[in-house]
């Protein structure tokens, strides 16, 4: 199950969600946002997306995360919109029927989501000024730099 | 061919919109679209190395045709979760 939504996330129905009997572990990944950024201050941030591609991208992640781990069930979801600190801007859960399997299957699809899913956030810093964040935005990748960099290994 | 380009985040805010126009030839690949958008939005040279695009749902590499392959869609490095 992927979605995108604009309200606050219900990660307790989430999680329960992918419980089932078959399933030893359940690994439930948050991301919230954080004030501090260095010696940055940030106020709010707002997400946006490409959302056909959004979805889709998200959709072919659970794909591969179930080739690569027995995994009973998986959801996430990412919201979008303006957001002050402290907010849930994704979620993602995972079951397994061990814990190894559903810690790895859980980094994988945060870490993944994170180079590839077309989502932005933009920064509302204390100074007043915003900013999108575009990691590495201007450096010359030296390839085909038309596609996002390759995923870290995994087990 | 007019190809409709969508753009996104810091792209759509350099260019001023969502949506724009780009001349292409009928056989035109990814390259010769960044090739086209640099002479036609100059104001995206800061963004140029690292742009993605996307062809459908799906990145697009530079060989990557364009005619009749649905919508093309250009953005900078994602920084979602």
């Amino acid at each position: 199950m992927v979605r995108l939504t604009h309200d606050v996330i219900d990660y307790h129905e989430l999680t329960e969600s992918v419980r089932t009997s078959d399933s030893g572990a359940v690994v439930l990944f948050l991301g919230t946002v954080r004030e501090m950024t260095g010696e940055r201050r940030t106020l709010a941030l707002d997400y946006d997306c490409y959302p056909e591609m959004a979805e889709s991208q998200l959709v072919q992640l659970e794909r591969q995360a179930q080739t690569r781990w027995p995994i009973e069930r998986v959801g996430i979801i990412h919201r979008l919109g303006h957001l002050e600190l402290g907010d849930i801007s994704v979620a993602v859960a995972v079951s397994c029927a061990h814990r190894q399997q559903a810690f790895e299957a859980g980094q994988f699809l945060i870490d993944q989501l994170k180079l590839v899913v077309p989502i932005w956030k933009k920064e509302n810093w204390s100074d007043g000024t915003t900013e999108w964040v575009h990691p590495g935005a201007d450096s010359v990748s030296g390839t085909d730099a038309a596609v996002p960099p390759a995923s870290k290994s995994y087990p | 061919m007019k190809l409709q380009l969508r753009l996104f985040a810091k792209a759509r805010d350099l260019v001023g919109q969502e949506y724009v126009e780009v001349d292409l030839d009928d056989s035109a690949r990814v390259s010769d679209l960044k090739i086209a958008l640099n002479r036609a939005f100059p104001q995206l040279e800061p963004l140029m190395p690292g742009l993605l695009f996307a062809v459908g749902t799906d990145y697009a590499g530079d060989d990557v045709r364009l005619a009749d392959n649905g919508q093309v869609a250009c953005f900078p490095p994602v920084s979602g979760g």
